[in-house]
């Protein structure tokens, strides 16, 4: 099982889910981030991930390594979707197992924070009204380029 | 020397391309970046990118060598 990937295909939450069980977790937290229909006030009708898939699976998965460490947890693993996605898809999806439901929760917390920080994904969002653009970290358009 | 430059998201945009091979002097990837500014128009300044070599983050005053995959690398909006 892989820490950290990229899936061109939907994510199958059953699987991904039993490949974080473990018999002496006592907890296990998942986060699925899904496409929603509106952002910045603007109605979204469908985005496309793009992503340098070389280094993104290398920091992603130097992510989740540091999060079994930090938290002591018994597994992790995280799937980002690349390609063009719908309103309600589950676009990414971050499952850990620990001992006890503190470490579970705040270590799927970090892992999500880190990865919209750090890994080398962009999202690009189509709205209602024809426009499209690519997005900043805080949800804002790109104006144009990266300025 | 020649060089492997990637571009995604904005830049792609802006460059109209996803990739080519550049023959260049600079030795630095801040120096090749402002090459690819005066190519394609993008905006100067690095202090809102990254810049990874060969698959890993490195510092923009990185030596660049022959062959080299350099991906200039806006900011970020997984998730």
């Amino acid at each position: 099982m892989s820490l950290f990937r990229l899936s061109a295909e939907a994510i199958d939450l059953e699987t991904e889910r039993h490949a974080i069980d473990h018999p002496a977790a006592g907890a296990f937290v998942a986060f699925e981030g899904c496409v929603r229909d509106h952002n910045d006030g603007r109605r979204v009708l469908a985005l496309d991930y793009q992503a340098y898939a070389r280094l993104a699976e290398a920091e992603g998965a130097r992510i989740v390594q540091a999060a079994i460490e930090r938290y002591e947890l018994h597994r992790a693993a995280a799937v980002h979707r690349v390609g063009s996605l719908v309103i309600g898809d589950v676009a990414v999806w971050v499952g850990v197992s620990a001992s006890h439901r503190g470490a579970a929760f705040n270590a799927c917390r970090w892992i999500i924070d880190q990865i919209k920080a750090d890994v080398p994904i962009w999202k690009n969002e189509h709205y209602a009204d024809g426009d499209s653009g690519w997005l900043h970290p805080d949800g804002s358009v790109v104006s144009g380029s990266i300025e | 020397m020649s060089v492997k430059i990637l571009y995604f998201a904005s830049l792609a945009d802006r460059a109209s391309c996803s990739e080519e091979s550049v023959d260049t002097q600079s030795t630095t990837a801040n120096s090749i970046y402002e090459e690819a500014c005066l190519r394609h128009g993008f905006p100067s300044g690095i202090d809102k990118l990254r810049v990874a070599v060969n698959g890993s983050f490195v510092s923009w005053e990185f030596e660049v060598n022959d062959g080299d995959e350099i991906v200039f690398i806006p900011p970020v909006s997984g998730g």
